[in-house]
């Protein structure tokens, strides 16, 4: 299954939980959400081949930065 | 696929806070993480429903979510929208703003979701103020920024005076008894962290969920999400359908910032709750009085210019940077 990441695409083998999965393409799982066929899942949801998965970096700058 | 259920209904969970030990789905996520922010609110003290709140919008999801949040749950908040000017290489400034633009637009805030009873439908019609910096003081903050520093180094330092400057200052003029901004639990770990490795105590000592009106001319600061972490207001916002700016600003690539954040969630990551805990025992310790600055020597003056209140006689760190000789005070 393929999963996108920042403009990226990672080919994955299914049967393997999304934490995982984000493990293998050296992402830390607090800093993405998964995002599977549209739908937000948690991350001990099992991928299967042809699922279509999306990351969402949480981490987000904003223009707040500094501000306070 | 195998999946964690929302200990309300049993359905699908959309997130898992194992720092909570909760899994909830969208509905009661988006009911949670609302109560939750009320709790906070009251909790720390920040504000009430007759007073009103002007909350600092970037168009990223913190901001938005908080908006959205303080508005489903009838408080009278308004926005601000500082248009920076960062927009090279890529319109960054202009397309936040568009976001929160079409955020207001949408009325999405207005829509109840029926079962959801934290969200009665809000007769608040919320405001957005922007000020564009080149409109108002003739540059953009790169062109500011270019000028003070000769070409080197980052915006950031005139970006944060500035930001800071122009908040103050339109909750101020316009009469806001207190300014939200999105701050998240990250947010406030990233900085309690730096402050803390080089024990920074006067910072510390000013690190809070609730900055008072220390001075006249200064308007109270809150955070109300401070206890959210990072990855929950972007649940939030995705729950919410609220269409955010995604990209940071080109300025924020590899600050140190983003770098203690990395630090921490891999701590996180180990040992869940640790950054929930960081945050809280801090607070708790601050409240014992661990970091009361010893000797505050902060005497008041006036600027001379703007009549903000200033540490040191003369013109404020904001009018000696943007050269301000003479301010129409009506204008921000
Ligand atoms: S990263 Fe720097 S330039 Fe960009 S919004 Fe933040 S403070 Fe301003
Ligand atoms: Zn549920
Ligand atoms: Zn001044």
């Amino acid at each position: 299954m393929q999963i996108m990441f920042r403009d990226k695409k990672y080919e994955i083998k299914g049967g393997i939980s999304a934490r995982d999965a984000i493990k293998k393409i050296g992402v830390d799982p607090e800093a993405v959400l998964v995002v599977v066929n549209g739908k937000l899942v948690t991350d001990d949801a099992v991928l299967k081949d042809g699922d279509d998965v999306k990351l969402v970096a949480v981490v987000s700058g904003g223009q707040l930065c500094i501000a306070d | 696929m195998g999946f964690m259920r929302c200990r309300k209904c049993g359905g699908a969970a959309v997130i898992n806070m194992r720092q909570h030990k909760l899994s909830l789905c969208g509905e009661h996520y988006s009911e949670w993480f609302v109560a939750q922010t009320d709790r906070a609110i009251e909790k720390y003290k920040m504000f009430t429903r007759d007073e009103r709140v002007l909350v600092a919008v970037s168009g990223g999801k913190d901001s938005l979510s908080l908006w959205d949040t303080l508005l489903r749950l009838g408080y009278q908040a308004d926005g601000l929208y500082i248009g920076l000017g960062i927009n090279d290489p890529a319109p960054y400034s202009d397309a936040s703003l568009e976001k929160t633009r079409a955020f207001v637009e949408s009325g999405e805030w207005r829509v109840a979701s029926g079962e959801d009873p934290a969200s009665p439908i809000t007769r608040y019609t919320p405001l957005l103020h922007v000020v564009d910096i080149e409109e108002t003081y003739g540059k953009s903050i790169p062109q500011i920024a270019r000028d003070k520093t000769r070409g080197h180094g980052k915006p950031c330092a005139a970006c944060g005076l500035t930001k800071r400057y122009v908040m103050n200052r339109l909750a101020h003029d316009k009469g806001y008894a207190v300014l939200a901004t999105g701050h998240n639990l990250d947010d406030e770990v990233a900085v309690l962290m730096q402050n803390t490795l080089r024990w920074q105590t006067g910072y510390l000592a000013r690190q809070a969920p609730v900055l008072p009106a220390s001075r006249e001319g200064l308007t109270r600061k809150v955070k109300p999400f401070c206890r959210f972490y990072e990855r929950e207001t972007a649940t939030y916002a995705l729950v919410r359908g609220i269409d955010y700016i995604y990209d940071e600003c080109p300025h924020a690539v590899g600050n140190l910032t983003n770098f203690y954040k990395t630090l921490l969630n891999q701590l996180e990551t180990q040992s869940p709750g640790a950054k929930l805990s960081f945050y809280l025992e801090f607070l708790r310790a601050r409240g014992e009085g661990a970091f009361e600055p010893f000797n505050q020597v902060e005497t008041l003056h006036e600027c001379e210019v703007c009549g903000q209140p200033t540490t040191a006689p003369g013109r404020c760190a904001f009018c000696r940077m943007w050269d301000v000789e003479k301010l129409d005070r009506a204008t921000v």
